[in-house]
This record gives C-alpha cells, structure tokens and sequence, in this order.
C-alpha cells in the first residue's frame, strides 16, 4: 500500500507549524531555515501571494535511489524514499542528480551525511500519519493512500475550477511522485521545476548500464578477433619471408 | 628513432622545478589536513545548490580522460600490431597510471566520508553510473600496475613475474581496453540523468560516445604532448616519424568527435544558444575552436603536423579544449540550472594544481630510475653513455 502527501498550496497559511513538528520528529538542530538544508527537511516559502510547502517529493523511481553507488537511498513499499546515512560514502551523486534539488548535505561537518525528508518512514510503520500532516491546523498538507489522494485533489479541481490551475503537480513529473502539490497560481511561477520529463530520468542511465554485459562480450570477442588477425599476418609473413629465403639459396 | 640518441645524459639535482613541485605538495597536504578536520565547507566553495565542483570537474574527469592515451597505444600496438609505437607505450602506460593515482587520491578528498570507500565493493547498485564508475577505477587501476609492472620487475631481477606478464599481455590488455572504453564514457553517462539541469549545448543521449571519442583525441594529444616534455627534460629530440601518425589519428578522432557534437546541437535546436553569444555560448566556442576546430584544421595539413612546433602546439590545444569541455559540462552547463555561479576557492585550485605538480615530479622520478624511455636516463643510457 503506497502512501502519499497531497499539499493545497491555496490552504496553507504559512504558520510553519509543518517545518517544526518535522524538527522535533527528526531531532534536527537549529531553526528552520527559508531553503532546504540537511537540517531543515521541510520549509514553507511564501510564493506569489501563496504558501508553498518544500519537500522531497518521494519519487516513485528516485532518481536519488538509482544514482547511489551503494544503495543508500531506496524506495520503500509505503511510499517513502529512505536514507542509510551508515552506508553513505558522501559521493553526492543524488544531490547532483534529483530533479527537484532535495537532499542537501552536512558542508560543516568532518564526517557528514546527507539530509532530506525521509516521510517519516518509523511513523508509517507504526501505523501513524506523518508528523508534518498530523501538525497542519489548516489540512492543507493531507496523509493518505496515494490513489485516494490524486482523487481528492481530482475532486478539488473539479469542483471548484476557478480556484486551481488544472494541474496535479507529481502526477507526471519525473516519472510520478509521492507527494503531489496543487496551486491557483502556475507551478514554475511557485519555484517548482516544469521542464521535467515524463519519463524517469534513471531510465536514461539504466538504457546504457543494462547493455554492458552484451557490450563486454562483443567487445572482447571484437578485440581478440583483430589481434587474431593482425598475429597472424605476421606470422605468414615471417613464413613467407622464410621460404623465399630457402629458395634463392 | 636515431634522433632520440643525440640527448645528453644528466645527473638528477634537485632544482627550480623540484622546488615549486614541493611546495606545491606541501600546499596540497596543509589543505588535506583542514578539509579533514574542518569538512569540505571550510575549504571548497561548494554548496548545497552545487555539490560537484573543480575536484569532480578538473580532477576525476579530466583525470581519467587524459590517461586516455594508454589503452589507445596498448591496442594500436598489442592488438592492432603496429609495433614501430613500441617505443612509447611504457611512458604512456606510466602516464595512465599516474592520471588514475591522482584521481583516486582526489576521489579521497571528494567524498564526504573516503573511509568507506570500499562500501563501493560490498554494497551493490548496478542501477548506478557511479557504482560502474567505481568498479572501472579500481580494476583498471589494476590493470594499469599490471601493465607497468614488468619495467619494476626487470629492474629488481625478478624475471619469471615479468615473464608470466609477458605472456598474459593480449588478454591484459583486451581486459584494459574494455574497461578504458566502459570507464570513459561511463563519465559522459553520469551526465544522462540531469537532463534537465545540464544546458542544451552540452546534453545529449550520445553523452557517453562523446566522452569515449574526445577522450581518445584527446588522449593522444596528451602522449603528443608529454613527448614533448619529457624530450625537453632530458634533452631528446622528438619522435617525429611516430608522432606524426599519431596526429592523423587524432584529426581522425576529433574529426568524428566534433560532427557528433554538431549532430547533438542540431537535435537539441541549441543553435540559438551559441547566436546568443551569452555565457554558454562563448564557453562553448571557446572550448570547440581549441578543442576541434584549430586542432583538425591544422593537423589536416603534411606540413604542419610533420612540423614538432605546429604539431606540439596543436596537441597542447586538443588538451586544452578537451579540459575545457569537461569544465563546461560539470561546471558551466549546470550553472543556469543550479541558480548560483560557482567558482572553485583557492583551496580547492591548490589541492589539483599541487596533485598534478606530485604526478609529474612522480614522473620525472620514475623515468629517471626505471628504463622507460628507449633511450632513457635508466641504465641504457649510461651503457650508451660509454660507448659513445
């Protein structure tokens, strides 16, 4: 059963009230910051007169997930895309990689780790919401069974059309996500990211990485082929060299 | 190959070049020592909006590409048996072994946490360009020491290793040439999954290919350009007649590199873009003239490449453009998409600069000790040295 977070940008009234439960949830230090860092997971950014909910967006073929030499990040069957900070060896490939510009790292520390919004994986487990719907007073963030949620925000534009662009923000980006925002106000105009594909950016690296083991053989059998050959030109040669020499003796 | 005679042999003194290269390393290691102790925000200028910086762009990519020029010699004269290269495939090899030994030591600054660098063998994920990356370091690496590895044993008197490579040397060097080529453009593929962050002029599906091929042109201008160095250090002359075929080779290489780039543009529509002549556009004409343009022009004629000036001067610019390309790539085709302008700190400048003067005092060292030249400073030469 996969989970998800619906955010309704025209709900939320901005009081952070999400960003702090997620502090004490995670035991993160300091305040809550206006950009993602490793110790701010969540963080409400005022938008075109709205209240726009940052997060990681819980892809369902993270990008993150993919690019990690060592499997750190994975998917999980509820829904969030968790983090093994005991393996990380610090590469920050999936920084580099996410399309939505989520995990952030710890550039203060001698032994860092990467943070980001792991959806409050222990809490699923145990049966719970997460601690940032479970905190919001306005249900602008709402837990629950991915499908149910698309047919709540579905519902939503549906019923009051002139207050959302029709667009499900997470239906198509990047392959699908998690987490799904909806907005009376164009995405790219909230800081969202719109030029991403509809495919999940892992397939075009996977596209390469699945033909290797053929790629190995053809090239090897290729290889030794042409020294194959070039060997044994130069062997007849010799022979050819040798012979002719017998001959004029 | 008589002109490499006329050099005249010298003792090693440590003088104005052994200097700069100690200071450097002593730079290298004081900023080694902080980024350890205070992480990687106190001495880079990296940051959450952009993680991959100089060490990535300058030292891993261009690392690996220019050792390029080992796994092309080794098959043009172990498979495709044009042995008059012989003579240059020791130097070669050594300059590959080099270029990965600075890239693992850069790697070891790079990562957040390097002690678990072995995490890479233990825990898979085959879905990852890094984790193939990683494997191509190690094993090719490998490799590589395997390759040089009968020079040192010939040198100690331990003949039966070295023959036992001698004789394992096609399948060395297939094994060599297959990871060289899965490594190179395994570079280009770590670039196929930002397709939306990495500028048009730069992205392509072909992204691999374009790596695989510059790194061959550009790895031969490198084995161009380090004859030149090491013949100026030790008073040789050029190898013409082997390096004047060399050059045709790169023309060749860069040749088809530079219409598949054409092609990537033409399909990406990112014409425009160098019209533009903003940011990107200039980089990207900068990086192409160096890289192709003057580099095949020039090499296309008899009388320039047969020329050691033209010649040297041409495979200086194919390095130059081809470390251009990889900046542009990691650097400033990601700017515009990552919202901030990255520069590398001093710190971050010191740590490649101080591991590129190690490589090559390494080098000087190596050549010095070892007969790796034909006619090198090794104990050939003192030999020649009495019988002159």
């Amino acid at each position: 059963m996969s989970m998800g977070l619906l955010v309704d940008t025209t709900r939320c009234i901005g009081c952070g009230a999400c960003s702090s439960a997620c502090k004490e949830q995670n035991k993160l230090p300091g305040k809550v910051e206006e950009v993602l860092t490793a110790y701010t997971w969540t963080t409400v950014q005022p938008k075109e007169g709205l209240n726009v909910r940052r997060m990681c967006m819980h892809c369902e073929v993270p990008t993150c997930a993919s690019v990690c030499p060592v499997a750190a990040l994975t998917k999980t069957a509820d829904g969030p895309v968790v983090y093994d900070a005991e393996r990380c060896m610090g590469c920050r490939y999936c920084m580099m990689a996410c399309p939505f510009e989520v995990p952030k790292y710890q550039w203060d520390k001698a032994v860092p780790v990467v943070g980001k919004c792991i959806m409050c994986a222990g809490r699923l487990k145990e049966g719970k919401q997460t601690a940032c719907a479970e905190a919001c007073p306005a249900e602008a963030t709402t837990f629950g069974k991915k499908e149910d949620l698309i047919w709540e925000a579905r519902t939503r534009l549906r019923s009051k059309p002139g207050a959302y662009v029709n667009h499900i923000y997470g239906l198509s980006e990047a392959g699908g996500t998690s987490v799904m925002l909806i907005s009376s106000v164009p995405m790219d105009k909230l800081g969202l990211k719109s030029n991403l594909p509809a495919d999940p950016p892992a397939m075009r690296t996977w596209q390469v990485l699945s033909n290797i083991p053929d790629f190995i053989g053809v090239w090897g059998v290729f290889l030794y082929g042409v020294h194959w050959i070039t060997a044994r030109r130069e062997q007849v040669a010799k022979a050819g060299n040798h012979d002719n020499g017998r001959e004029d003796r | 190959m008589n002109t490499a005679m006329t050099m005249t042999p010298k003792r090693f003194r440590p003088g104005f070049w052994s200097a700069i290269a100690a200071v450097l390393f002593l730079a290298f290691c004081t900023v080694t020592v902080i980024r350890f102790t205070k992480g990687l925000g106190a001495v880079t200028n990296l940051s959450d909006k952009f993680p991959w910086g100089l060490w990535i762009g300058f030292d891993l990519l261009c690392g690996v590409g220019l050792a390029a020029g080992a796994f092309t010699l080794t098959a043009v004269v172990h498979l495709f048996n044009l042995k008059k290269f012989e003579p240059i495939v020791r130097p070669t090899i050594l300059t590959g072994f080099l270029g990965y030994a600075f890239v693992i030591v850069a790697l070891l600054l790079d990562l957040g946490q390097p002690w678990r660098i072995w995490h890479a063998i233990v825990y898979w994920n085959p879905h990852s360009v890094m984790f193939e990356v990683a494997w191509c370091v190690m094993l090719y690496t490998s490799v590589l020491a395997l390759e040089f590895s009968p020079v040192v044993f010939e040198y100690f008197g331990f003949h039966t290793p070295a023959r036992i490579i001698h004789r394992l040397i096609t399948p060395l060097v297939i094994l060599g040439v297959i990871l060289s080529t899965l490594h190179q453009s395994s570079l280009g593929s770590l670039y196929l999954i930002v397709p939306s962050k990495l500028h048009a002029l730069w992205y392509s599906p072909m992204l691999p290919l374009h790596f695989y091929i510059s790194a061959i042109g550009a790895g031969i201008g490198m084995v161009i350009l380090e004859s030149y160095l090491s013949g100026r250090a030790f008073h040789r002359h050029l190898e013409m007649d082997l390096l004047e075929p060399l050059a045709r080779g790169m023309v060749v290489a860069l040749g088809i590199y530079g219409l598949m780039r054409l092609q990537a543009i033409r399909r990406n529509h990112a014409f425009g873009s160098i019209l533009e002549f903003g940011y990107e556009g200039k980089m990207f004409l900068l990086e192409i003239t160096l890289g192709v343009i003057l580099p095949v022009a020039l090499m296309s004629f008899r009388k320039l490449r047969t020329n050691p000036d033209w010649l040297v001067g041409s495979a200086f610019m194919a390095v130059l453009g081809f470390v251009m390309n990889r900046l542009n790539i990691s650097i400033t085709g990601m700017e515009a998409a990552s919202g901030t302008r990255y520069m590398p700190s001093f710190m971050e400048i010191i740590v490649s600069v101080g591991l590129v003067a190690t490589g090559m005092a390494v080098f000087a060292f190596a050549v010095r000790i070892f007969p790796i030249f034909p006619e090198g400073e090794g104990a050939k030469s003192l030999e020649m040295d009495k019988g002159a």
